[in-house]
């Protein structure tokens, strides 16, 4: 090995871009609750940031290692009723945990169910993996009936984060230590899972992902290689729903271990984008902002929830971190101009489809749930009148407009797109010769 | 001949190899001696059995009875990656590598194991000195050091045969199972991969299955000719050539083939 094939492949000791993505990460932990200052914003950032753990720990299942599982709150559950029996027990005086540490109990607990569920789980790969998580998420999710002295029957386990001695002298009552306790998990955990792809057993579960057969013939029992995957992913699933408990200081078996809650899981981290590192946490934040803020406006907000995924199933697959990596790159090439106006009309053409359908959408939801309350819907600043033709025809009509104007836009965009692409491509080779 | 050698010097050794599916019998005992450093080709006409016995040496499939031994140790049975470990490794027919990983990463990832990184996670794939070495040699050595960053989806054709050579050849085995490497390829394309072969199996020993006969004569010290699931010829090129009952029951269509498939 001679000295200058080293530093042909070695890294730069001190990668500057890397570092500041980072740091600009960590203000912006510390700065947005300074930013947003209202209850329910902090409300919001705090699920924000034990989501974007929990979506992350799911990722190295299904973005980095091809397991598409549908019980990942199991281990987020279990992790947050192991932590909240250890805050109870705290408070008790009979285990001698301090607040900051239950996170990791969680963790512990999380992993722990992950060693022993993930060793039969794990077996498979593929759709068998995923049926097999199917399965478990339902077992556990009735044991919880079975036994209520642990998971609370339907009430859940409650408990007061308040306990002991002050932490440096937080006590964790006020909601603005809670976000910044988790803020500091967030961080941590993001930056271990971030280092995690960076080792050996991180770049195998990508190419288990890729082709679990060849990996058997390079040495590797993919079996192994699945479970460790597992059985990490669960800790910092149980640090997430650790993470939770503390948040909340309730948990509910039925809430928290649901097929529901899985699948909330799977669809934001889908949503926000599997394909890169950075993805979940795009999903993880709009998970809240549909949970929280979606759900305020409108009953219908699963519905709508609905229609955002398959629209981006169709048309973005990469979900939102690839749509933004995409661009990106059209921006690198300098060829993002004819864009903007591209984009600008598709909003625009977008916002009209979207208002007409939300408007029949809400009529028909107010007349199956609320027309005791009389015809009319608040929608938008306007009044719409369910026994009104005016409002139905208003609606469809701008809905169908709507509909005829992005598709029009819609076809400009994709030939732009296409040619922008070739480009680049053409490009690429270019510089491939020279 | 193989019976009367002692074992201890093969490389790679089937003794009554049998393998069958249901009633159908697809291996009817196979017996095959291979010494240290030997290139073997195996050929045989379509559906004879090649593949299936590459499956079986493998680990790809367990045998219905028989034995395989390499360097003397039975390995029928016994996991691919067992396998693997104990020094055999494979290519495939239908190319078989880590589409969205790159051609750098691919090839580490066939290293990772035989430098004893296993399934660590306490260390950063950067910092793998010794890895990171050889995997760079690698790429040098299949003639990949422009694509080194492409990821191999993107690759040619060639380019992703090659790359299956390295991802095999990676983790340092001894013995070499090439299953048909040159297949799809045109006839440049063959003569320059023949020569990599060569240079990057140098001292070890190689089984593969082909079907182009120009390579099968340039390439191999010995010639296997499988029919039926059976071995019914195991000699040099030219005694293998002139086998009257290899004539008749292959080689006189197989030449005929390869020219009619003509690339």
């Amino acid at each position: 090995m001679t000295p200058s094939a080293v530093s042909y492949y070695r890294f730069a000791p001190l990668n500057l871009g890397r570092a500041l993505v980072w740091t600009l990460f960590a203000l912006l932990l510390i700065l947005a609750p300074l930013l947003f200052r209202s209850s329910l914003a902090l409300t919001m950032l705090s699920q924000m940031g034990y989501l974007v753990i929990i979506c992350l720990s799911y990722n190295i299942l299904f973005g980095q290692g091809g397991m598409l599982s549908f019980g990942h709150a199991v281990y987020t559950g279990m992790g947050a009723f192991i932590a909240i029996h250890a805050m109870n027990l705290a408070t008790q005086g009979s285990l001698p945990v301090p607040l900051v540490l239950v996170p990791l109990v969680g963790g512990l607990g999380g992993m722990f169910f992950a060693v022993l569920l993930g060793f039969v789980t794990t077996k498979k790969s593929g759709t068998t993996f995923a049926m097999i998580t199917l399965g478990i998420g339902e077992l556990v999710a009735s044991m919880a009936l079975m036994f209520p002295g642990f998971f609370g029957g339907e009430g859940g386990v409650t408990t007061n984060r308040v306990y002991g001695t002050p932490f440096l002298g937080l006590t964790f009552g006020p909601q603005l230590q809670v976000y910044y306790l988790i803020a500091a998990y967030c961080f941590v955990c993001t930056a271990l899972m971030f280092a995690f792809t960076g080792t050996p057993l991180g770049r195998i579960l990508n190419a288990v992902r890729d082709n679990p057969e060849r990996v058997e013939f390079i040495g590797y029992n993919t079996q192994r290689v699945r479970y460790f995957a597992f059985i990490i992913a669960g800790f910092f699933a149980g640090v997430g729903g650790g993470l939770s408990a503390i948040n909340f200081e309730i948990v509910n078996a039925s809430d928290s271990l649901s097929g529901a809650r899985s699948g909330g899981f799977l669809l934001f981290t889908f949503l926000g984008g599997a394909g890169f590192f950075f993805g979940p946490i795009i999903g993880a934040v709009l998970l809240v902002f549909a949970s929280v803020l979606l759900s305020e406006f409108t009953k219908a907000w699963l519905l709508y929830l609905g229609l955002v995924f398959l629209f981006m199933v169709m048309f973005a697959p990469g979900g939102v971190a690839s749509l933004v990596m995409m661009n990106l790159r059209v921006v690198k090439y300098g060829l993002f101009k004819p864009f903007w106006a591209l984009y600008a009309g598709l909003v625009a053409t977008g916002a009209l489809l979207v208002v007409g359908a939300a408007a029949l959408v809400e009529m028909v939801y107010h007349i199956q749930l609320n027309s005791a309350l009389g015809p009319e819907v608040a929608f938008a600043g306007l009044t719409l009148d369910t026994s009104s033709t005016g409002s139905w025809l208003g609606a469809a009509a701008l809905a169908l407009v709507g509909l005829g104007l992005l598709e029009w836009v819609r076809r400009r965009f994709a030939r732009a797109w296409s040619a922008a692409q070739e480009q680049i491509e053409a490009e690429n080779k270019r510089r491939a010769v020279a | 001949m193989s019976e009367t050698k002692s074992a201890m010097g093969c490389a790679l050794e089937l003794k009554a190899l049998r393998k069958s599916f249901g009633k159908t019998d697809i291996i009817r005992g196979v017996d095959l001696a291979v010494q240290a450093g030997e290139r073997i080709a195996i050929i045989g006409p379509n559906g004879a059995g090649k593949s299936t016995l590459f499956n079986l040496i493998s680990g790809r499939l367990a045998p219905s009875s028989g034995e395989v031994l390499l360097n003397g140790q039975r390995i029928d049975g016994k996991k691919p990656f067992e396998i693997n470990r104990l020094g055999l490794s494979r290519s495939f027919q239908i190319t078989n590598i880590f589409p969205k990983l790159s051609v750098f990463e691919n090839l580490r990832c066939g290293v990772l194991w035989s430098l004893g990184y296993r399934y660590s996670f306490l260390r950063f794939l950067s910092k793998l000195d010794d890895a990171n070495a050889r995997t760079e040699e690698l790429i040098h050595q299949v003639g990949l050091d422009k694509k080194r960053d492409v990821l191999a989806v993107n690759l040619t054709y060639a380019e992703q045969r090659a790359l299956e050579i390295g991802v095999t050849i990676a983790g340092g085995a001894n013995v070499i199972l090439l299953d048909e490497p040159t297949a799809g390829m045109s006839k440049t394309e063959t003569s320059h991969f023949i020569a990599l072969i060569k240079q990057v199996t140098v001292g070890k020993t190689l089984l593969t299955v082909e079907h182009d006969m120009g390579v099968v004569f340039g390439l191999a010290d010995k010639i296997a000719v499988v029919v039926y699931g059976e071995v019914i010829a195991f000699d040099t090129p030219a005694a293998v050539r002139a086998n009257a009952r290899v004539q008749e029951a292959y080689l006189g269509s197989s030449v005929a083939d390869a020219q009619g498939q003509g690339h």
